[in-house]
């Protein structure tokens, strides 16, 4: 989960990390009060999380309460590359003598995590590892020794800090690995680090992600969550505890094991290209148990979705053999309908493996008047696309 | 023979008295796995019965090899717990630990992970977020359904658990020697490159899959490893073509961060290596099978 800057920020500030007195406002009111409160010149930056606010016009520089008025009203609902903004974040400002990149993150390749440190800052790393890879330290952290003042000092060292600077910097980078390992991040960016005319090194800005897997040891995390950015229909499955992702196309699609329900987007996306286009609605992994219960709710879920027209249901059965399948999507087509929704869109079923005949016996002695059932994956695709096509 | 894993291996279950790890287990059992005892400290000295076999419960993985001699674990234990039960198995010199639980962060398995390597990597990791190892009519550790497949000359490695049993069933009549299945989380213990050595080793395996996914780099590594060591035949399939960046589909791993990680990348290292790789699954079955009508 990306964090917003003004929430890496916080983050940052909890842990110790210099940071510029600033705050976050959702109105207009809310920059004003915030402004006065500061009392100085203050930046008044776009909460988005995507790149190039600064030239869509979302951060800007305000010398009086009533240019922070002018500046959050044009800013907060700006549309920046289809995000519109919801929050700004305010800061006092400071005069910079250079600028720093630093970060920490995981580093999936070599299953360890990694330091990059430049004295190169301000723009992006990855541009100045090509201009200037001599300027860019990389430095393997091992997760059981973490960053002590002495290895902190060796990134000082290595990467070329000024030396006046260097207690400054063994302090924010130990404080950093800090919020990188308390709060269970996989990033932590600060671009720029900064130095100041006085010699006081500052985050000036926060770029933090934080691994999902470990919010039940962040219980307060959920403040993070953003229901306004997320798509209601993969806020409503995440509720029903499915791993669904919207995505633009026709064709809802439904499966068990993530493997599997991605190959099937593939599979649907080429049938598609023989009819008109189609492309797959969601990715929805109902997971290797494949209950009716389970069914019921993904299905509830991909059908109420307006641009689906067909819906294709892809199961393996494994440990879960096709028969309890079979009865399992019959089942969960009844819950819907005892819940008195309307399902009138096709549905093409392909279930292999254990008992697959015995499973395809059970749909076709059902004769469902929606149900389609195909015997392999890339016909039932077929099918499918072939039915979204038709109704659009 | 096989790999990793055969009829001469004992093995216990991390989390046994669990409702997951006793579903499994019984399974296991029924499979025909030596499964010799559970770990569970609140529990130790207990026995269990599963469908008529009394299966001791350990203190500690320590213990349990002392008194079994079991050589390789099945972790079940909730995400909270992995990275201890983890460290323990490592402590305890155990040769294979293979970690089906999904959901653990990712700091721990860096954590456990860092830890096996400081102590001269002596335990096999497998996973974490895997079906685990299956080798048809020896041994079956962790999740994977045993009656879809036979034995045979198909050695088979994978991040994805439904897709290995796909291609396990539409292979079925030719038969697998070993499958393993690496798991979907950005880090695991064994990798894709692991298993290719060891199946390009073991003299029953005669040709190899590949199943890959979006996210990381591992595939194009693995391809690296094929061109300059792999002399036996690689099938090769990738899901995720149409995947959209930036959104992580279902596995942790599996996502897309700009040019990175793309099935694409993947799919072109693995040409380029001289695999052949399959556009769906039952392409990849059947370029397979052409494979072995060939040996």
């Amino acid at each position: 989960m990306d964090l917003y800057e003004y929430q890496g920020r916080a983050l940052f500030a909890r842990h110790g990390v210099p940071v510029l007195d600033g705050g976050v406002a959702t109105t207009t009111q809310e920059a004003v009060e915030l402004a006065e409160r500061l009392g100085d010149r203050v930046v008044v930056k776009a909460q988005v999380k995507v790149g190039g606010r600064g030239k869509a016009g979302g951060v800007k520089l305000a010398d009086t309460v009533d240019e922070v008025n002018t500046h959050a009203t044009n800013i907060l609902g700006m549309d920046i590359k289809g995000h519109t903004v919801e929050k700004v974040m305010l800061t006092v400002t400071a005069d910079i003598d250079e600028e720093y990149y630093f970060s920490y993150l995981l580093d999936r390749a070599n299953r360890t995590f990694l330091c990059i440190a430049s004295t190169a800052g301000g723009m992006e790393i990855e541009e100045v590892a090509h201009t200037a890879p001599e300027k860019v330290v990389k430095l393997p952290i091992d997760a059981g020794v973490g960053v002590t003042p002495e290895i902190a000092d060796g990134i000082v060292t290595q990467a070329g800090f000024p030396e006046d600077l260097r207690d400054q910097l063994v302090d924010v980078f130990v404080k950093l690995w800090g919020a990188f390992v308390a709060e269970d991040a996989t990033l932590v960016e600060v671009n720029p680090l900064v130095r100041t005319p006085e010699g006081r090194v500052l985050a000036l800005d926060a770029k933090v992600t934080l691994d999902e897997n470990a919010d039940f040891r962040h219980p307060d995390n959920a403040e993070f969550e953003d229901k306004s950015s997320v798509d209601p229909l993969e806020q409503r499955a995440k509720d029903s505890g499915l791993n669904y992702v919207k995505l633009d196309g026709s064709v809802g699609i439904i499966g068990n094991g993530a493997g599997l329900v991605m190959s099937t987007l593939d599979v649907v996306s080429y049938a598609g290209e023989n009819h008109g286009g189609v492309k797959p609605a969601n990715f929805l992994d109902i997971g290797g148990g494949a209950s009716a219960a389970v069914m019921a709710n993904g299905l509830e879920v991909v059908l109420s979705d307006p641009q689906v027209k067909s819906v294709f249901v892809n199961i393996f059965g494994g440990i879960t053999a096709c028969d309890e399948v079979a009865r399992g999507i019959l089942g969960a087509l009844q819950t819907l309908a005892d819940r008195g929704e309307d399902v009138t869109k096709p549905l093409v079923a392909r279930i292999d493996g254990n008992n697959a005949e015995a499973g395809r016996q059970i749909l076709a002695d059902a004769n469902h008047p929606l149900i389609t059932v195909v015997e392999t994956m890339d016909a039932a695709a077929d099918k499918a696309a072939e039915l979204a096509h038709k109704g659009a | 023979m096989a790999i990793f894993l055969n009829e001469t291996s004992k093995v216990i279950v991390q989390g046994m008295t669990g409702s997951e790890g006793m579903k499994h287990t019984r399974r296991m059992l029924k499979a025909g796995t030596e499964i010799v005892g559970g770990v569970n400290p609140r529990k130790a000295g207990t026995k269990v019965d599963v469908d008529g076999v009394s299966l001791p419960v350990f203190a500690s993985v320590q213990e349990a090899i002392a008194e079994t001699g079991a050589n390789t674990s099945v972790v079940f234990v909730p995400p909270a717990f992995s990275k201890a039960a983890v460290v323990e198995a490592i402590d305890a010199e155990i040769e294979l630990v293979i970690v089906i639980t999904e959901g653990i962060p990712v700091h721990d398995s860096v954590t456990f992970w860092n830890y096996a390597e400081s102590k001269g990597n002596k335990t096999r990791i497998v996973g974490p977020n895997c079906p685990g190892i299956a080798s048809p009519g020896k041994s079956n550790a962790g999740i994977t359904p045993a009656d879809i497949t036979g034995t045979g000359p198909i050695g088979l490695v994978s991040k994805s658990g439904t897709l290995t049993y796909q291609l396990m069933y539409e292979l079925r009549d030719i038969g697998f020697s070993t499958s393993v299945g690496i798991g979907g989380d950005p880090v695991i213990g064994t990798t894709h490159i692991d298993c290719l050595k060891a199946f390009e080793e073991d003299p029953e395996t005669k040709a190899i899959v590949m199943i890959g996914e979006i996210g990381g780099d591992a595939e194009e590594r693995a391809a690296e490893y094929i061109k300059n060591h792999v002399t036996k035949p690689v099938v090769g399939y990738i899901a995720g073509f149409t995947a959209p960046e930036g959104k992580t589909m279902g596995h942790a791993g599996a996502i897309i961060s700009g040019s990175a990680g793309t099935a694409e990348s993947k799919k072109e290292a693995l040409e380029a290596a001289g695999v052949k790789v399959g556009k769906t699954p039952s392409e990849t079955a059947r370029l397979m099978r052409e494979v072995v009508e060939n040996l």
